[in-house]
This record gives structure tokens, C-alpha cells and sequence, in this order.
């Protein structure tokens, strides 16, 4: 099987349901002739045309709003901001408007789009250019909310969230652009929405966790084998809808749990993922769930400061010790 | 005065009775309907927010009657008016405003959120300002299918000082989309007056900056706001010219149903109803010019008196949603994990302390 990056199984998929589908549109800033500020639209203006990569001004609560209005005439449109930082000055129109448009009317009408953003911080990013808000979204119902790991379950969400009728917020990370993997040829597989995956099979602890964190967690895991202890890894890829079943399985067959995320600690995805675990599999839990996120401070810009502020292999290693008592 | 005459005259003279007589006809319905409105949420048949058109039965007749059925309309939660002109019978329209299944949203969206897909009635919005941009992703969606027809983005005078206004204008013009930005200027954003919010009150103004031709409309002049729309509707689809209309007009009551109006002054209130009721004044003219006489006015009473009655008793008469189906609109495609019928009844029961 072909290995390719994350980046390249992006712009390929976003090729192949140009090709697909004439009502699917790609819009955002620099995506065109910039061909995108990581360049995940590379090539795409030349081979489609301005007509189906629309260079948009800087004004994402404008744009936003206009793919949400088009979309509820039929057209598919696949938007990127770029990054999700800039998503808070369009946050009226995904939160008020495209999530309850659907429900709110009756259901007369669809909202087929995807804004596609990477999340999370890298490289000194400094404060206001390195957050994580997929929380922030998956926790309003109405939306969809994905976050694949690898470029397999890139390529096969993106694509279940451009053919799905629904708005969907597709979480990338800068992070995993370059990361390679596994990607089948001339296969028009999707990977479903809202569904789990169990990433690597353990026995004796479970970690959880999404996109760039499931990457960290399978090379904890990874190392863990080497000193005999048995990592479960279960990668969410949709935060809403969440898949609470795939979790409780395999909390109740490891009995401990360490719940991994780049957002902020209080109130962030671990926390979710926390309680559903107290409520669906008390009595299977040998310890305490434990909790890896992200401090609470503004990112600061210095770089081993900023460094030590994210979860990291450190730190995730750190709470599996703690959840098997061995800290 | 006798200048005055003779323009309405003049105006007057190629229009066919029968469609002065409809809209007068759709004038008085839209007055009753609201009238009734009022009295029904007093009586706590409505709940939430209730805003009424009253006052502004012409701006909403002459608008619509412009339109053709390629059209679509955006509007802001005083809504209830424009859909019934629109074309949709009051009875759903009532039936909403009483969160029943029957309503035009299934009962799911309440007076703010009317919605009727087939006649283009792409729904009322709460959020000041944000049907803005999805009206401009509509006109967006016609252009880029090629389709026939233009997008009406209806807003209130305060919404103009929102952002998403000034970038709905930016991408509107750069793209040369066919849509109206039709501003209802009752010069009140609640109770801020438009000189207290906006900086350049002559709102028509406010596209200068995007290169958008705007006008200034009598809104209490159905004629007049008909042919302003008709002909920069037809600038909208054939040339692709964004145009502002600012429709003047005069708000009978408070804000919403229950504002108490105590930030204007009631006499110049009182004085002002008289001075611009569309709807009285429309008559007057039918009447001064032949097009009716008084037994067409009292038949056209009578007979709205009657629709809006049947319109309350379809409402009254209609179920409540189920709550089983409290998350059949979640996702239009369905996808593992989200909550069905079982989990409704199950959670509700709860709730509703059945348990």
C-alpha cells in the first residue's frame, strides 16, 4: 500500500471530490493562488479553476456565513480557515446559524459543508496562534466534529464529511501535515462519523485520545511494550458524535484509563471523556482516570517555556505510571 | 397638496384594480394577523420573544409583490408578516407562533425562526446581522448554478451597524451577486434611535465605501417600495449590481410584544400612528380614486377577520411535536452515536419527572 503524508492524502481527497461532485467548492484564504498557507491545496486552483477554489478576503465571519447560505441551496462548499484561532470572529455563523439551521427549521433544509482548520500549537506559535477550540464546537449539538490521527483516517473522514448533509468541522493538525502512513490506491473508502477506533490492542491500561495525541500515544505505547506494560490505544476521530461505546469496552477489559488532549485542562475534551468513563464503568476501574492536557496559561512564545506547557510523551507516560501505581 | 394628487394619480393610472384591491387585501391580513398575534400572546398562547410588523404592511406587500418565485428571502426575527405575503397560509404560520407540529418549522423554531422551503422563505434569524452573509451565500449559490433569480437579505435599521453587514456589502460587490440588502428603517434599533447608533444615518449611504448604489424608499408607500424592488431586482439579476434599500417606515409598537415603548414619546407616537398607517392610508386611496368603494373595505375586513380566526383555530386545534421526536432534526445523515426516539422518551420522562 502507498505511504503518503497527512498533507498529500488531504489534497488528494480534496482533488478527487472536486472531480466527483460539480456542487463541491473549496473556499478560504490563500488557498488559490498562494495555494494554501500549508499548502494543502497545492495545485488544486490550476487543476480546477477559480470558479471551484475561491480565493476568499480576509473576513471569515463574511465567508463563513456565505458557504452556510450556499449550502442551504445545495452547494457543497469545503471551507478552511487557517487556523482555528481565526474561527472565533465566525463563531456566530457556525454556532448560531449552521448548527441549528437543520433542526431549527423543521428540518427543511440541509447544511452540507465542512470547515477544515488545523487546531493545536507548534513551533512558537505564541498565544493567540496555538489553541485548541474543537471543544468548543463539539459541544454543540447540530455540528459534526472529526479529528483524524492519520492520513488514512484523513482521507476517509474527509471524505464522509463532504458527502455528509450535515455541517462538519474537520480538526487537522500543523503537527501531523508531514506525518506519513498507509494509504489505499484507487479505494473509495470512507471512515464512518462517529466511531472509535481501537488503534492498538493492550491489556493493561487504556489511553485515549484524538488526532496529534494519538500519534504521541502510540509511540508511548510503543515504548511501554519494551518495559511489559500492555497500552490500549483508542482514538476518538469524531468528538461529536462521540463514541462512548468503543471507550467503555475497553476501559472495562484494561479496568484504567489515561485520557490524553492538547486543549486546556479545565472544562477540555479529558474532562468529557472523564466523566463518561465514572458513569459507564465505575465499578471496572482499578484507579483513578487520569488526565493529560494542556496548561492553563496563554501560550507563551519562549520555546522551551512554550514547549513544556503542551502534553507530551513526558507527561502521558508520567499518568500511565500513575494509573498502574507505579508513581 | 394638489401636487401630491397628482403624482398618486399619475401613479395610479396604469394599475389594475384587482391587484390594488390584493394588496390591500394582504395589507389588512398582515394588520389582523398581527393584532391577533398580540392578543394571543397575552393570553400566553405564544411564548418567547414576539416581534409585529405592524406599521410596515406596505414595506412587506410592495417587497413581495416585486419578487418572483426564483426568489429567495432572508429576514430578521420580525418576520411574521413577510411570509404570509410570501405566500404561506397564516394557519401554519400561527401554528408555529404556538410551538405546534403543524407550524411552518415542525414547531421547532417559534416566531423568530419561520422557514417555508418552497416559496423561498429561507427563514427568520434572532442574531442581529447573521442571515446577513447567509443571504449573500444564497445569491452565491444562484450564480454559481446559473439559476434565475435574486436574494432579498431584509434587516432591521440597527443591524447596519454590525460587522457582518460590511462584509456581507465587501463580498456582495467583489463577486457581483444578485442581492438586495433591504434595510426596514422604523428608526429604532429597539429603543436606540438610528442617530444614536449609527454615525451616518442616512443608511442608503452605507454601501458607498463597497461601491453599492443604495436608495431611500417611503416605506408606508406600497407603490413606491414595489417598483424601488422591481426595478433594482432587475440590476441585481441581470447585472449582477448589489443595490441598499432603505425603507422608511414607522413602528406602531415597542420593540417586541411586551417592550412598554417608554423610551418614545407616547403622544408623537400616538400622532405618528395616524400620520403613517400604511394600511388606512392605502384605503383612503383606493376609495379617493375609485379602485373600491366602502363595501369592498368592510368585505376585505370581514373576510381577513375571518382567515386569521381559522388561522388560530388550525393553531389551537393542532398537536403539540411529540417528544419522541425531540431528535428526529438533529443531522439530516444519520451516523453512529447520535440519539434516537429511545433516548428522548427515555431522557424526557425524566425530566418530566414521569420516572
Amino acid at each position: 500500500m502507498p505511504v503518503i503524508t497527512y498533507r498529500q492524502a488531504l489534497n488528494d481527497t480534496l482533488g478527487e471530490e472536486l472531480s466527483r461532485d460539480p456542487n463541491v467548492l473549496l473556499m478560504g484564504e490563500e488557498i488559490g493562488l498562494f495555494q494554501g498557507s500549508y499548502r494543502i491545496t497545492d495545485g488544486l486552483l490550476e487543476e480546477f479553476g477559480p470558479r471551484r477554489v475561491v480565493d476568499t478576503p480576509i473576513a471569515e465571519e463574511g465567508f463563513v456565513g456565505l458557504a452556510i447560505g450556499s449550502a442551504m441551496l445545495g452547494l457543497r462548499p469545503v471551507v478552511e480557515i487557517m487556523t482555528i484561532n481565526f474561527i472565533l470572529v465566525a463563531i456566530d455563523q457556525v454556532v448560531n446559524h449552521a448548527s441549528k439551521i437543520h433542526y431549527m427549521f423543521g428540518g427543511q433544509v440541509r447544511v452540507p459543508m465542512v470547515i477544515r482548520t488545523p487546531s493545536g500549537g507548534t513551533g512558537q506559535l505564541a498565544a493567540t496562534h496555538s489553541q485548541s477550540f474543537e471543544n468548543w464546537f463539539a459541544y454543540c449539538p447540530g455540528l459534526k466534529v472529526v479529528a483524524p490521527a492519520t492520513p488514512y483516517d484523513a482521507k476517509g473522514l474527509l471524505r464522509a464529511a463532504i458527502r455528509d448533509d450535515d455541517p462538519v468541522i474537520f480538526v487537522e493538525s500543523l503537527a501531523l501535515y508531514d506525518t506519513k502512513g498507509e494509504v489505499p490506491e484507487d479505494d473509495d473508502y470512507v471512515v464512518p462519523i462517529g466511531m472509535a477506533e481501537v488503534k492498538r490492542q493492550g491489556s493493561d491500561v487504556t489511553v485515549i485520545s484524538y488526532s496529534r495525541m494519538t500519534a504521541v500515544a502510540m509511540q508511548v505505547a510503543q515504548r511501554m511494550e519494551q518495559e511489559g506494560i500492555s497500552v490500549e490505544v483508542v482514538d476518538l476521530r469524531s468528538l461529536r458524535p462521540l463514541d462512548r461505546p468503543t471507550i467503555i469496552e475497553s476501559v472495562k477489559k484494561t479496568n484504567r484509563a489515561v485520557v490524553i488532549a492538547e486543549d486546556w485542562y479545565s472544562y477540555g475534551i479529558t474532562a468529557e471523556i472523564a466523566a463518561t468513563i465514572q458513569e459507564q464503568a465505575f465499578d471496572y476501574l482499578d484507579a483513578p482516570v487520569q488526565r493529560v492536557a494542556g496548561l492553563e496559561v496563554p501560550l507563551p512564545y519562549a520555546k522551551d517555556l512554550s514547549a513544556a506547557s503542551k502534553p507530551s510523551a513526558n507527561s502521558l507516560a508520567y499518568a500511565i505510571y500513575k494509573v498502574l501505581g507505579k508513581k | 397638496m394638489a401636487k401630491v394628487e397628482e403624482a398618486v394619480r399619475a401613479a395610479l393610472e396604469d394599475e389594475d384594480v384587482g391587484t390594488l384591491r390584493h394588496y390591500y387585501y394582504q395589507m389588512l391580513l398582515l394588520r389582523r394577523f398581527e393584532e391577533r398575534t398580540s392578543e394571543m400572546y397575552v393570553k400566553a398562547k405564544i411564548g418567547g420573544y414576539c416581534h409585529l410588523n405592524l406599521g410596515e404592511e406596505a414595506t412587506i406587500v410592495g417587497l413581495m409583490a416585486a419578487l418572483t418565485p426564483d426568489d429567495y428571502i432572508f429576514t430578521n426575527y420580525r418576520e411574521h408578516g413577510y411570509i404570509i405575503a410570501r405566500g404561506v397560509e397564516p394557519g401554519p404560520v400561527m401554528a408555529e407562533l404556538f410551538g405546534k407540529e403543524t407550524g411552518v418549522s415542525g414547531g421547532r423554531g417559534g416566531s423568530m425562526h419561520l422557514f417555508d422551503r418552497a416559496r423561498g422563505f429561507m427563514g427568520g434569524y434572532a442574531i442581529v446581522g447573521g442571515q446577513v452573509p447567509l443571504a449573500v451565500g444564497a445569491a452565491y449559490a444562484l450564480k454559481y448554478q446559473e439559476k434565475p433569480g435574486v436574494v432579498v437579505a431584509q434587516m432591521g435599521d440597527a443591524t447596519t451597524n454590525i460587522g457582518a453587514f460590511y462584509e456581507s456589502l465587501n463580498l456582495a460587490k467583489l463577486w457581483r451577486l444578485p442581492i438586495l440588502f433591504f434595510i426596514v428603517n422604523n428608526g429604532y434599533g429597539m429603543g436606540t434611535s438610528v442617530e444614536n447608533g449609527s454615525s451616518e444615518p442616512d443608511l442608503y449611504k452605507k454601501g458607498g465605501s463597497f461601491r453599492i448604489h443604495g436608495e431611500r424608499v417611503d416605506g408606508t408607500d406600497i407603490l413606491a417600495v414595489r417598483d424601488t424592488v422591481r426595478r433594482l431586482r432587475q440590476k441585481a439579476e441581470q447585472e449582477g449590481e448589489p443595490a441598499i434599500l432603505d425603507i422608511t417606515s414607522f413602528r406602531f409598537r415597542g420593540h417586541s410584544v411586551i417592550d412598554a415603548d417608554r423610551y418614545r414619546d407616547a403622544d408623537a407616537v400616538r400622532r405618528s400612528r395616524e400620520a403613517f398607517d400604511p394600511v388606512r392610508n392605502f384605503a383612503t386611496i383606493l376609495l379617493d380614486h375609485g379602485f373600491a368603494d366602502d363595501s369592498f373595505l368592510k368585505e376585505t375586513a370581514e373576510l381577513v377577520d375571518h382567515e386569521v380566526q381559522e388561522a388560530i383555530d388550525f393553531a389551537n386545534g393542532s398537536p403539540e411535536p411529540k417528544f419522541e421526536d425531540l431528535y428526529t432534526y438533529m443531522y439530516a445523515t444519520p451516523v453512529p452515536n447520535i440519539p434516537g426516539p429511545e433516548d428522548a422518551i427515555r431522557e424526557v420522562k425524566i425530566n418530566r419527572g414521569e420516572v
